[in-house]
C-alpha cells in the first residue's frame, strides 16, 4: 500500500459532481428517491440526472408532469410520511408555480405541527442568468428563500461544494434547497470519489486578505476572486469570503474578517434591492459596526428584470470589473 | 358595483337549484340505504363496483358512525360558542352540517392511513380520533395542545393519528396527500391517504395538479370533495360552471362518484368502494359529498345573511344527517332514544371537562417560540 502511486486528482466539471451527489445519496438511502421534470429519460435538461434512471431504476427516478404545484406537493407529503424525497426545480424562476407549497406548507409544517412533523426534503433548483434565458429563466431568487423560516438554502459555488452540499442536504432532517448555477456546469476541480460533506450553515474564506473582505454568493464567487487577482497588481489584499449558505447565514465568519480588514463588499446575482446584500450589511453593522472604516457597499444586478439580449445581459450580471471598481471605490482609490 | 350585485343575486336560483337537486336525490335514495347512493361517473380505468359488500355495517360500525357524528357535531357547537364569548383568539371554521362526511370516510381508515384537511378541519380530526383536551387546548393556543398551541384551528394536526393538518391554504391539502399516498406506494404498505378539499379549492390549480399526477402514478389516493355549495360566501355558481365537481374525475382518467353527503351511510358505502379501490392498487377516485354547512364561513351565525336565504338553511337542516340516522339506529333497535340521549350528556360531560382542562393549561413559554422552526438534531 505504501509503494502504491498517489493517485492522479480526478477533475470533475459541475454538472458531474451535482450527478455524482445524487448518485451518492441514492445508494446510501433507500427512503430517497428524486423527482422532476425530465429527469428519468432525460436525464434533467441539464444533464445532472444522466445515468440515474438506468442504475437507481423508475421507482427511485421519476419524471413527473409539468406541475410543480405538484412536484412540491409530492416532496411535503412524502417527506413528511418518511421518505427523503429530492426534488427537482428545474429553473428557480418556476418557484412562482408552486411558492404556496414551499413557502406555506413546506417550510411551516414542523412549526406549525408543534415540532411533530419531520421534513427531511431536499430542492434541487438551478438560477442564475447568462445564457440568454432571459426574463424567466434567469433568476437568482434566493432571498425569496431565505426569508421564510424553516427553510434552509445553500448556493454551491464549484463542483465539489455542489456534491458536499447535496449530500449534506440530504442528510438534514430540514426542508433544504440547493440552487446551483446554470453557468457553472462545465466549471470543474478535484472531486473526491468518496461521500463527503459540505457543511450546511458555515461560509468558507476562499482567499485571505487584509485590505477589505468581499462576501459572494454561488458563482460571484468565482468573480470576486477574479476581482482579488486584478486588485493583487494594484497592491491590494482583499480577503473573499464564500457564504455557501444563505440560511442560515454564517455571520460569525464574516464579522471575524471584518474585524481584521475593516471593509465589507457583498457581492450577489440577484438584484440589489431586497436581495441578501442588504440583511448581511445589516448584520454586520448591528455586530461590527465599530470596526468599520467605510460604508459597506453592495455589488448586485441592477432593479430590472434580466434582459434578453446578449449586449444588456452583459451588462446586467455583475462581474469582476464591477467589483474591482467597487473595491477602490470603497476605499477612496 | 351595482351591475355586480344584480349578477349575484341573479345566481341565487342556480343555487337552490343544486339544493332541490340534492333533496331529491337522498330523498329517493334513503329507503335503501344499504345500496350505494353512489353514482359512478365515467371510469375509464377502474370500473366502480356497485355495493361495496353483500352484508350490511354492523351494529357496532352504526354506532361507530353515528358517535363520531355526534362528537363532532356537539365538539364544533360548544367551539363556536367559546369563540363567540371572545374565548378563543382568532377565526373557527366550523363543521356543522358536514358530520356525515368526515365519519362515513375516516370509519374504513386506521391511524396509519392519511387525510389532509382543510380551514374547516376539526370535524376530520374529531373523527380520526382526536381528542377533546389536546384539540380544545390547540384552539385555545396553550401548550397542550396537538401543536403545542402553535398551529391553532386552521393548523391543527397530529401526526399519531395520520392527519397531516388542517389547512389555512384553500386547495392546500391535496398535493400533500398526493404525496403521502406517494410515500406508501414507493414503501409498499396497504395504507391510503385521503385529500379532504370543498367545492371551492376545487378551482385551485394545486387541486387539479395533485389529483393529475394521482391518477397517472395509480396513487392510493382518495379525493374527497365536500361540496357544501359555496367558497367561502359566494354560491357554487358564482365560482363554477359545473354543478357536479365529480365531472372533472373523467379528464384526470380516475372514477368520479357522487353521493349524499348528508346520509352518512351513503358517504360510508361511497368512500368504502373508492378506499378499497385505492388499497387495491387501482389508483384514486375523485368522491363528491353534497353537503352544506349550517353555520357561516367564519363563527357560528348562519341565519339572515345576504349571501344565502333562511330558507336554504332550513331546507338542508331539514336533512340532518344526525337526526336522520338516529330515528334509523332507533328504528333498527341499535340504540334507544334513552341511550342515544345519555351518550350526548356524556358527551358533553366529557366537553366541559375539556375546556375546564384547555383553559387550566399554561400558554407557550416564551423559550418556545424559536422551538421546532427547524429540525436540530439532539434536541
Amino acid at each position: 500500500m505504501s509503494e502504491a502511486k498517489k493517485p492522479e486528482p480526478r477533475v470533475l466539471p459541475y454538472v458531474l459532481a451535482i450527478n455524482e451527489g445524487i448518485r451518492t445519496v441514492l445508494r446510501e438511502q433507500d427512503d430517497s428517491f428524486i423527482a422532476g421534470e425530465d429527469v428519468a429519460a432525460a436525464g434533467s435538461v441539464y444533464g445532472y440526472c444522466g445515468g440515474l434512471l438506468d442504475e437507481f431504476g423508475s421507482r427511485r427516478v421519476i419524471d413527473t408532469p409539468i406541475s410543480e404545484k405538484g412536484i412540491m406537493g409530492l416532496g411535503v407529503g412524502a417527506s413528511a410520511t418518511g421518505c427523503r424525497p429530492i426534488i427537482d426545480l428545474m429553473f428557480m424562476d418556476f418557484l412562482g408555480e408552486c411558492m404556496d407549497e414551499v413557502a406555506n406548507q413546506m417550510a411551516k409544517m414542523r412549526f406549525m405541527f408543534g415540532g411533530k412533523a419531520t421534513l427531511p426534503v431536499t430542492v434541487l433548483t438551478m438560477g442564475g442568468a447568462g445564457g440568454g434565458m432571459a426574463a424567466q429563466h434567469s433568476q437568482s431568487l434566493e432571498a425569496w428563500l431565505a426569508h421564510l423560516p424553516g427553510m434552509k438554502v445553500v448556493m454551491p459555488s464549484d463542483a465539489y461544494d455542489a456534491k458536499g452540499m447535496i449530500i449534506s442536504a440530504c442528510r438534514d432532517d430540514n426542508p433544504v434547497f440547493v440552487v446551483l448555477n446554470k453557468q457553472s456546469l462545465a466549471m470543474s476541480m478535484e472531486v473526491p470519489e468518496e461521500s463527503y460533506e459540505v457543511p450546511i450553515g458555515e461560509a468558507i474564506v476562499r482567499k485571505q486578505g487584509t485590505d477589505l473582505t468581499i462576501v459572494a454568493f454561488g458563482r460571484m464567487v468565482h468573480e470576486a476572486l477574479d476581482a482579488a487577482e486584478q486588485l493583487k497588481e494594484v497592491g491590494l489584499n482583499v480577503e473573499v469570503i464564500d457564504a455557501r449558505s444563505v440560511q442560515p447565514f454564517d455571520t460569525a465568519t464574516v464579522v471575524t474578517s471584518i474585524k481584521k480588514t475593516h471593509r465589507a463588499l457583498i457581492v450577489h446575482e440577484a438584484v440589489k434591492f431586497g436581495g441578501i446584500g442588504g440583511e448581511i450589511t445589516a448584520q454586520i453593522q448591528e455586530e461590527a459596526f465599530d470596526y468599520l472604516d467605510a460604508p459597506i457597499m453592495r455589488v448586485a444586478a441592477p432593479f430590472s428584470p434580466v434582459p434578453f439580449s446578449p449586449a444588456l445581459e452583459k451588462l446586467y450580471i455583475p462581474n469582476a470589473a464591477g467589483i474591482v471598481a467597487k473595491v477602490k471605490e470603497t476605499l477612496e482609490l | 358595483m351595482a351591475q355586480a350585485k344584480k349578477k349575484a343575486a341573479a345566481k341565487k336560483p342556480a343555487a337552490s337549484k343544486t339544493v332541490t337537486k340534492a333533496t331529491k336525490k337522498s330523498v329517493a335514495k334513503k329507503p335503501a340505504a344499504k345500496k350505494v347512493v353512489a353514482k359512478a361517473r365515467k371510469a375509464p380505468r377502474t370500473a366502480v363496483k356497485k355495493g361495496a359488500s353483500n352484508k350490511g355495517p354492523s351494529n357496532a360500525t352504526l354506532k361507530s358512525l353515528h358517535l363520531k357524528m355526534l362528537r363532532i357535531r356537539r365538539f364544533e357547537e360548544r367551539a363556536g360558542k367559546l369563540m363567540e364569548d371572545g374565548k378563543v383568539p382568532g377565526a373557527l371554521h366550523l363543521y356543522v352540517g358536514q358530520e356525515a362526511v368526515a365519519s362515513g370516510v375516516m370509519q374504513h381508515l386506521s391511524n396509519e392511513d392519511w387525510i389532509t384537511s382543510t380551514h374547516r378541519g376539526h370535524g376530520h380530526l374529531v373523527a380520526k380520533g382526536g381528542e377533546f383536551k389536546p384539540m380544545f387546548a390547540e384552539l385555545f393556543g396553550r401548550s397542550t395542545g396537538y401543536c403545542n398551541g402553535k398551529g391553532g384551528s386552521m393548523h391543527i394536526s397530529n401526526m399519531d393519528l395520520g392527519m397531516l393538518g388542517a389547512n389555512g391554504i384553500v386547495g392546500g391539502g391535496p398535493p400533500i396527500a398526493m404525496g403521502a399516498a406517494f410515500s406508501n406506494q414507493f414503501k409498499g404498505n396497504k395504507n391510503v391517504s385521503i385529500a379532504f378539499f370543498g367545492d371551492g379549492a376545487s378551482n385551485e390549480g394545486s387541486v387539479h395538479e395533485a389529483a393529475n399526477m394521482a391518477a397517472l402514478y395509480k396513487l392510493p389516493c382518495v379525493f374527497v370533495c365536500e361540496n357544501n355549495g359555496y367558497g367561502e360566501y359566494t354560491p357554487q355558481s358564482g365560482h363554477q360552471a359545473i354543478v357536479d365537481v365529480a365531472d372533472r374525475a373523467s379528464g384526470y382518467g380516475m372514477p368520479g362518484v357522487i353521493c349524499d353527503g348528508m346520509d352518512v351511510m351513503a358517504v360510508y358505502e361511497a368512500a368504502g368502494e373508492a378506499i378499497e379501490r385505492a388499497r387495491s392498487g387501482g389508483g384514486p377516485t375523485l368522491l363528491e359529498c353534497k353537503t352544506y354547512r349550517y353555520y357561516d364561513h367564519v363563527g357560528i351565525r348562519g341565519m339572515g345573511l345576504t349571501y344565502r336565504t333562511d330558507e336554504e338553511v332550513e331546507a338542508w337542516k331539514k336533512k340532518d344527517a344526525i337526526n336522520s340516522f338516529e330515528k334509523r339506529l332507533i328504528q333498527l333497535g341499535v340504540m334507544s332514544r334513552k341511550q342515544l340521549d345519555d351518550l350526548d350528556a356524556k358527551i358533553g360531560e366529557e366537553l366541559e371537562e375539556a375546556i375546564v382542562y384547555a383553559s387550566d393549561s399554561p400558554y407557550p413559554t416564551p423559550g418556545q417560540l424559536l422551538e421546532d422552526v427547524y429540525y436540530v438534531k439532539g434536541a
